[in-house]
């Protein structure tokens, strides 16, 4: 065959506009996020150690006191130290949060890929089943799970985990069928790949960042879940420490204490827009065409 | 190496059909006919063009060569071997051998993985062990790229460096087929001379057979022996590549030669309906 007059020597066009391949830059969102989950997760740690107060004593002090040198947050109704339950909470929080989007991940997103994956029927009896879930409130779902097993934390974010299936599987399943019209995906069945190697190599990497922005927001969700529930009586027990539970022991002294409700409710707004900033970050930080920018 | 006189590629009256969805309860789904009695022959060594306009059946025909899609009926062979019938996971044996390139080099790399882990893809997928890293740095050398992109990613590379990284990637496992989809149709005309020399070159230093697929008779031209034309799923001509640029015998082939751009046409006032219309080759110009 005749070589094509005119063509340059191969492999010169635009070999320099590939950049340097150097670490990848740590952005604001990742930092900021990363910064306020470590935060909880330290005041978690350290509330194995040490707390100010032996947790959930009742001291014989002035009930509703202001922040001050004897009790940093104050103490609420019942004359407890504020800041020993901060720290006692986050414990509460992050265990919520771990076990509820554990669940709903470790669940929705194998359902999610395998109804992209599968052909028809399959995928269809995925999602209807899914949709059927999806109809029960998850709060319903929790009280008819305390009903069962009885009031406490693990059974109630273990509720919330599997009302949050229905969620990731969606999400999943909408990102993997983007991902199964690729040619890539082609060119990895061409190569020989399985099935579930190609959900293992292609599939998952690109639904990463999706599911990653999914499991910040169910964080969230869950923190909140576990305040309503602790509201119901269903969640965490009186006598443990939540920040939901602070909150809602708080509402009656909103006027005449209004810390006791501003200090628990501030921690958890604040790690919740921590966890999402991180969500954010991370999902950047993974996708290598943002890298360096 | 079976009998080197089985052909490469072997198409035994092959058809497919597609079912459309359902548009009525009482009536059958209507079916599109993608492919339709085809039966061709590309032998050892060959390099075969297959020619059509969208919707023509020639990406149907080539994901059934390849094992990526089974013929309603007919058969497929490979080396002499069945490829239609088989599930899957039973055609190890054709990955090792039959090799694709594809059309958009945007797509058809992953943008979450490292050139070296796409390159190896082949060699991991098909179970062959041990580290690849040199076998990566010379199939990137053979294609013309520094063996440096092995650590970047594709978004990093232009369009025509992504094609040559996907033949790096076809070349890995060492096939003895290079089957390729419209491989120049999405780059810059500036870029495709030079991905078609590569394409030439490798087939002629490896002596491999080719598949060219494109709607581009002047691509084809410069790489294809023999060439294939198809319309609405059947192939209506086959021939040598000079011959059949010289004495088209389908009507639909020379509507297709005439519609190959050509200043003088242009010149001359000829219009896009003309050349559609099938304006005779041999117009004054």
């Amino acid at each position: 065959m005749s070589e094509i007059q005119g063509a340059p020597a191969q492999g010169l066009e635009g070999q320099a506009a590939a950049g340097g391949s150097s670490g990848r830059r740590l952005n604001p969102s990742l930092l900021i996020g990363g910064g306020i989950v470590a935060v909880v997760v330290v005041l978690a740690l350290v509330s194995y150690v040490w707390t100010p107060y032996t947790p959930m004593r009742v001291l014989a002090v002035e009930p509703y006191q202001t922040p001050n040198a004897e009790h940093w947050l104050g103490t609420d109704r019942l004359r407890r130290d504020v800041f020993t339950q901060i720290l006692v909470g986050a414990r509460t929080t992050l265990y919520v949060g771990f076990v509820a989007v554990g669940v709903a991940a470790l669940v929705g997103v194998p359902l999610g890929i395998l109804a992209a994956m599968s052909p028809g029927w399959l995928g269809q009896l995925v999602m209807r089943s899914n949709d059927v879930l999806l109809a029960f409130p998850a709060l319903l779902l929790a009280i008819m799970f305390a009903a069962l097993y009885g009031g406490s934390t693990r059974v109630a974010m273990i509720a919330i985990g599997i009302a949050t299936i229905p969620a990731f599987a969606r999400i999943t399943r909408s990102g993997a069928l983007g991902v199964m019209k690729t040619e890539y995906v082609v060119a990895a069945r061409a190569a020989g790949r399985s099935p579930l190697g190609i959900a293992v190599r292609h599939v998952i990497p690109n639904v990463a960042g999706l599911i990653i922005v999914q499991a910040s927001v169910s964080f969230a969700i869950a923190i909140l879940a576990e305040a309503a529930l602790a509201y119901l009586g269903l969640g965490t027990p009186t006598g443990q420490a939540s920040w939901g539970r602070m909150l809602y022991e708080a509402q009656t002294t909103l006027r005449s204490a209004p810390h006791l409700a501003l200090i628990p409710g501030g921690a958890i707004a604040l790690s919740v827009l921590g966890f999402n900033l991180f969500g954010d970050g991370l999902r950047d930080w993974l996708d290598p065409k943002l890298e360096g920018r | 190496m079976a009998d080197p006189d089985t052909p490469a590629i072997e198409l035994r009256e092959v058809y497919r059909d597609f079912r459309r969805p359902r548009t009525s309860l009482r009536e059958a789904p209507p079916v599109v006919r993608a492919v339709r009695d085809v039966s061709l022959t590309v032998g050892r060594g060959e390099r075969f063009g297959i020619v059509g306009e969208s919707g023509s059946g020639k990406s149907t025909l080539l994901r059934l060569i390849c094992g990526l899609d089974r013929p309603t009926s007919g058969e497929v062979l490979v080396e002499g071997r069945s490829v239609g019938d088989q599930p899957h996971r039973r055609l190890g044996w054709l990955r090792e051998r039959l090799q694709l390139v594809f059309q958009d080099p945007m797509s058809s790399l992953d943008p979450r993985m490292r050139v070296r882990d796409i390159v190896a893809e082949p060699l991991v997928a098909q179970g062959i062990g041990g580290d690849h890293t040199r076998r990566v740095r010379e199939l990137l050398e053979r294609v013309g790229l520094d063996p440096e992109a092995a650590d970047r990613y594709p978004h990093q590379f232009s369009g025509g460096q992504r094609q040559r990284i996907s033949v790096a990637r076809a070349l890995a496992p060492d096939p003895d087929i290079l089957v390729a989809d419209e491989p120049v149709s999405a780059l810059d005309v500036s870029v495709r001379a030079q991905v078609l020399n590569l394409v030439d070159e490798v087939v002629e230093g490896l002596d491999l057979t080719l598949v060219f697929v494109s709607h581009d008779l002047s691509v084809v031209r410069h790489v294809c022996d023999r060439i294939a034309v198809m319309q609405a799923g059947e192939v209506v001509e086959v021939g040598e590549t000079e011959q059949l640029f010289a004495e088209p015998q389908h009507a639909y082939t020379r509507s297709l030669l005439a519609a190959i751009p050509d200043l003088h046409a242009a010149l001359a006032g000829r219009t896009a309906q003309d050349l559609a219309r099938g304006a005779s080759p041999d117009a004054p110009d």
